[in-house]
């Protein structure tokens, strides 16, 4: 089992979401996240004043998988999320020890 | 000797003006509100607030009096006494003329001067102050400093017949201030710069970001200002006639200029025209038209507008450049827009629109208005300075003027006012009502 994260554009979050539920991913987890990479921060003038903002909004998504077919929902996740410019994120997998489904109990796989 | 009789449409037209020029303290908390961080807004909000509170109290107990009760050849104050305003229920308005609006309508609406006035001053110690030191502080400087000079400029004195007695040191020098460039703006501007020295900058100053936590607070301040700011302007003619039409005119295009003249600076140095230098050009320019806004033609209103703006805009790196932390720019808005405002009466007053029979320069009246306005500039800003000097050092020794550092640092609004303007986050922070 893996853990796919993914950081996104948040304007991105939808295509993303609506390509995941048509490759058959039934849930997900997302939140806010801020950050940088490459890209860096931005600058903001306030009555004259520059202020550098180093984080910039992005968007946390984290899906469970089955290790067969997490290649193939990083994939899913790459080509829907990409804009081809810079900030647009970044996608890694983790292993994942156990899961549990907390309504029915049940464990592994079955709790996906 | 003819019986006067009330004029309904002066004294409603002064009412009116009497709530419009209140609403301004509850805008100006916005606009100072949203400037500041998000961990303070209630606090500096809270500033304003408590100043209504305190002013209105001490303008019906003595502060009228002190400012505009009568006592023959006193220049510097009015008159001192305990009466509660009670002694003028019945009375018409007597101040170098006699208005035909009850006094207590004329003290309604100058109290709401004395109330702007030192509410202004807190955009300068924003973030750090006591909340008590600033009450304390609030009664003490109306006391000594904004009732008296609102009776130097704004005391006209009684007229009986034509002998004028009691009037104020710089009405009788003959300096103009149709609605408060000097008593409102230099005098909050000097002490706001007094007040910053006293109580020192904010810890992160020039390091860390302070920008404004909302910017649509900050616009409808500005918003609220603006429309209150035409009782304060054309309500000053105390009556609903030509004059307050002239000021009510030169009120929105000197603002409007501003607005333009503050943008324009901001496009060409920053690249961007941003919505705070909107916000800010339109209060410069507010400023700068109140005390000349009966006194100039409508043409003359956009060009002391449009250079308001830019001088306003361009003061604001004073702060920087010497060091003083006035963190939300009263100096570079209220004393700098004041004075450009004051002194633009010598420059462009004109005989043609006003009753002032004197011309500036421009219309061939010779330096001798200008002259005068400057003699009430520098005196407003030299007794305004020094005795907020004074009156900080006082509170900073004994009861002491600032937060605690921890508290600074944690927030001002959770620490003073046990409160925090925002629920940042939907889940539950934990915790139980007591």
């Amino acid at each position: 089992m893996k853990l796919i994260t993914a950081i996104l554009k948040p304007f991105k979050l939808d295509e993303v979401k609506d390509a995941l539920q048509a490759a058959g991913v039934t849930g997900m987890t997302v939140s806010e996240a801020s950050g940088f990479g490459r890209q860096r921060g931005h600058t903001e003038v306030y009555r004259g004043a520059e202020y550098t903002v180093d984080l910039v909004p992005k968007v946390r998504l984290e899906v469970l998988v089955d290790d067969a077919d997490a290649a193939a929902i990083v994939d899913v996740i790459v080509k829907a999320a990409s804009t081809g410019s810079i900030g647009d994120g970044k996608v890694w997998t983790t292993p994942v020890d156990s899961i549990v489904r907390v309504r029915t109990g049940e464990r592994g796989t079955d709790a996906i | 000797m003819e019986e006067i009789v009330l004029n309904s449409g002066d004294t409603a037209w002064v009412l009116a003006s009497t709530a419009l020029v209140l609403l301004m303290t509850p805008g100006l908390a916005f606009f100072y509100g949203g400037m500041v961080r998000a961990k303070s807004v209630l606090n500096m909000m809270m500033m304003s607030m408590v100043t209504i509170g305190i002013v209105s109290v001490l303008w019906v107990i003595y502060g009228f009096e002190l400012a505009f009760g009568y006592k023959a050849d006193s220049a510097w104050y009015g008159n001192i006494s305990l009466s509660g305003l009670g002694g003028v229920v019945n009375d018409f308005t007597n101040n170098g003329g006699i208005y035909p609006i009850p006094v207590l309508v004329f003290a309604a609406f100058q109290l709401m001067f004395a109330i702007i006035t030192p509410a202004l001053i807190s955009g300068a110690i924003a973030d750090r102050t006591k909340f008590t030191a600033w009450a304390i502080f609030v009664a003490i400087w109306s006391t000594l400093v904004y009732f008296p000079v609102a009776h130097w400029v704004f005391a006209f004195g009684n007229k009986v017949g034509d002998t004028i007695t009691g009037a104020g040191y710089l009405a009788s020098k003959g300096v103009q201030d149709f609605a408060g460039g000097t008593a409102v703006h230099i005098n909050a501007g000097a002490a706001g710069l007094a007040l910053a020295i006293v109580i020192g900058k904010r810890i992160g100053w020039r390091k860390e970001s302070m920008r404004p936590h909302s910017l649509p607070l900050v616009m409808l301040g500005a918003g609220l200002l603006w429309f209150g700011w035409f009782g304060f302007n054309a309500g000053s003619s105390l009556a609903a006639n030509g004059t307050a039409a002239l000021a009510l005119i030169n009120t929105q295009v000197a603002a409007a200029a501003a607005v333009l003249g503050w943008l324009l600076v901001e496009k060409v140095r920053n690249g961007h025209a941003t919505s705070l230098g909107a916000a800010s050009g339109a209060v410069a320019g507010l400023v700068a038209i109140t005390p000349a806004c009966a006194f100039v033609a409508p043409w003359a209103a956009v060009v002391i507008g449009l250079i308001a703006g830019a001088i306003c805009a361009l003061s604001v790196g004073i702060k920087y450049k010497l060091g003083f932390d006035d963190s939300l720019d009263v100096v570079a808005v209220h004393l700098i827009g004041g004075i450009w405002g004051s002194l633009a009466i010598g420059l462009f007053g004109s005989s043609a629109v006003n009753s002032l029979s004197l011309d500036g320069i421009f219309y061939g009246g010779g330096t001798a208005l200008l002259g005068k306005q400057a003699l009430g500039v520098g005196l407003v800003f030299a007794y305004s300075f020094i005795a907020t000097l004074i009156i900080g050092y006082a509170i900073e020794k004994t009861i002491g003027f600032r937060v605690k550092k921890d508290a600074e640092v944690e927030g001002i609004d959770l620490n003073e006012h046990a409160e925090t303007a925002y629920e940042m986050t939907s889940s539950s922070r934990g915790g139980s009502l007591l």
